[in-house]
């Protein structure tokens, strides 16, 4: 066994501290040493974006990084993006536009969303479906999915005007 | 996974110096090599990350060649190698965003997948592989399935493109993967016409030497009826076959002669 790493992350804006073996992933390290469970393990294999995390503000699959690698990162995961009190523009839209059925990639959809939609605050459907290529659902056939985010793209729009 | 021990140099130096260590690997973004260890066809005792070495991120441009640090990223190639439009295409074709994200140029020339972009933009662009020893041609670089110039231990500073008059890559996608069933790049220099193609030949990516006579003659899809490309040595799986494959490198050719711009 290798010598454990002395690991910092923020994450969510908290200050964590802990050790880690260089082989465990960054994945493994939020779900079982931080518990935070939003991020999913799907594939383990970087095709299906369940684990998609942000890192240092760009989409990232945890499952397919050492935690070694985000020593230092800033880290965004789906409990930091809104709470069940105060939902997000995209979870609301996702729930109000059945954006999801079995919801397990969900958390990965909507942290990469929120990163597209400020890469491209105004897709087109095909800019929403090309920027979520990365996230693979097996219950919805996308269609909700790409309506919740464009959904969620004008009402950001919208609100941005009236404050302007 | 197999255990092994991690360095974080931040120089090139120390970054060649921990790869010499014994059965040391370096790790570009880890978008292909973090899932080989996953099912343990590697196992080396230390990884070697570069990704903590400034000098050798970012795009350059000067004159006509753009430069692009080994450990740049599809998504900053996509986003800031515009001086050279069909690169920046490629690069921003590649994988997913999140892929794109971590990915890296180096990562991808050193690892020389046969079904990979990058290489055949290396390749028909004639673009120089620069390491911490030496400068290397395209040409001499692509050695087969996975084999590359570099010797143990070299590290992939930049990539030098020249740029040329017209180009375009065309991929025609393996959905699951995204990785090229076939791939051709095309582009035009004022002394000729360079058509590398990745996916398809069990040698790896290679230079489609008939096509560019061709094309350098008479630069239009229309140049192209009269060839035929064999299915001999092609690779042949699940996703399609060596005929299949073949066949696609004619019409990919064509198709990147049209968009080439």
């Amino acid at each position: 066994m290798s010598d454990k790493m002395h690991i910092k992350l923020t994450v969510n804006g908290e200050d964590k501290e802990f050790l880690a073996e260089p082989r465990d992933l960054l994945i493994y390290a939020l779900r079982e040493k931080l518990n935070i469970t939003g991020p999913h393990v799907g594939c383990d294999t970087s095709h299906c974006g369940a684990c998609t995390v942000t890192l240092n503000g760009k989409s990232v699959k945890s499952c397919t990084m050492f935690v070694a690698q985000a020593n230092g990162a800033e880290i965004t995961t789906i409990e930091g993006i809104g709470s069940p009190d105060a939902l997000h523009v995209l979870q609301e839209s996702f729930k109000e536009h059945h954006g999801l059925q079995c919801g397990f990639c969900t958390p990965g959809m909507i942290t990469r969303a929120t990163k597209l939609l400020e890469e491209n605050p105004t897709p087109t459907e095909e800019e929403v479906r090309f920027g979520m290529a990365g996230n693979i659902c097996r219950c919805t056939g996308y269609q909700n999915i790409v309506k919740s985010i464009l959904a969620a793209a004008s009402e950001i729009n919208s609100a941005k005007e009236a404050a302007e | 996974m197999y255990s092994f021990e991690v360095e974080r140099p931040t120089s090139v130096a120390d970054a060649a110096a921990a790869l010499g260590k014994d059965e040391a690997q370096a790790l570009g973004g880890g978008q292909t090599l973090i899932p080989t260890l996953k099912q343990r066809l590697a196992s080396p005792s230390v990884l070697v990350s570069l990704a903590g070495i400034a000098d050798i991120k970012g795009v350059s441009v000067d004159g006509g060649t753009v430069t692009i640090g080994g450990g740049t990223t599809h998504g900053v190639v996509a986003a800031e190698a515009g001086a050279y439009p069909a690169l920046a295409a490629l690069a921003g074709n590649i994988g997913d965003p999140a892929v794109r994200n971590r990915g890296t140029i180096g990562g991808s020339l050193a690892n020389n997948d046969p079904s990979a972009c990058y290489p055949s933009a290396a390749l028909a662009s004639g673009a120089t592989i620069v390491t911490n020893s030496r400068e290397i041609a395209a040409d001499d670089y692509f050695q087969g399935l996975f084999e590359t110039a570099l010797e143990e231990g070299e590290i992939v500073i930049s990539v030098k493109f020249p740029i040329p008059e017209a180009a375009s890559y065309q991929k025609f996608e393996q959905p699951a993967s995204r990785f090229a069933l076939v791939g051709v790049y095309v582009a035009k220099f004022a002394d000729g016409v360079r058509v590398a193609v990745t996916g398809a030949s069990e040698g790896g990516v290679y230079r489609w030497s008939e096509a560019e006579a061709a094309l350098s003659g008479n630069f239009s899809a229309d140049a192209l009826d009269g060839l035929t490309v064999s299915g001999d040595d092609m690779i042949s799986d699940l996703h399609g076959s060596g005929d299949y494959r073949a066949h696609l490198v004619k019409v990919m050719t064509k198709r990147a002669v049209a968009a080439a711009s």
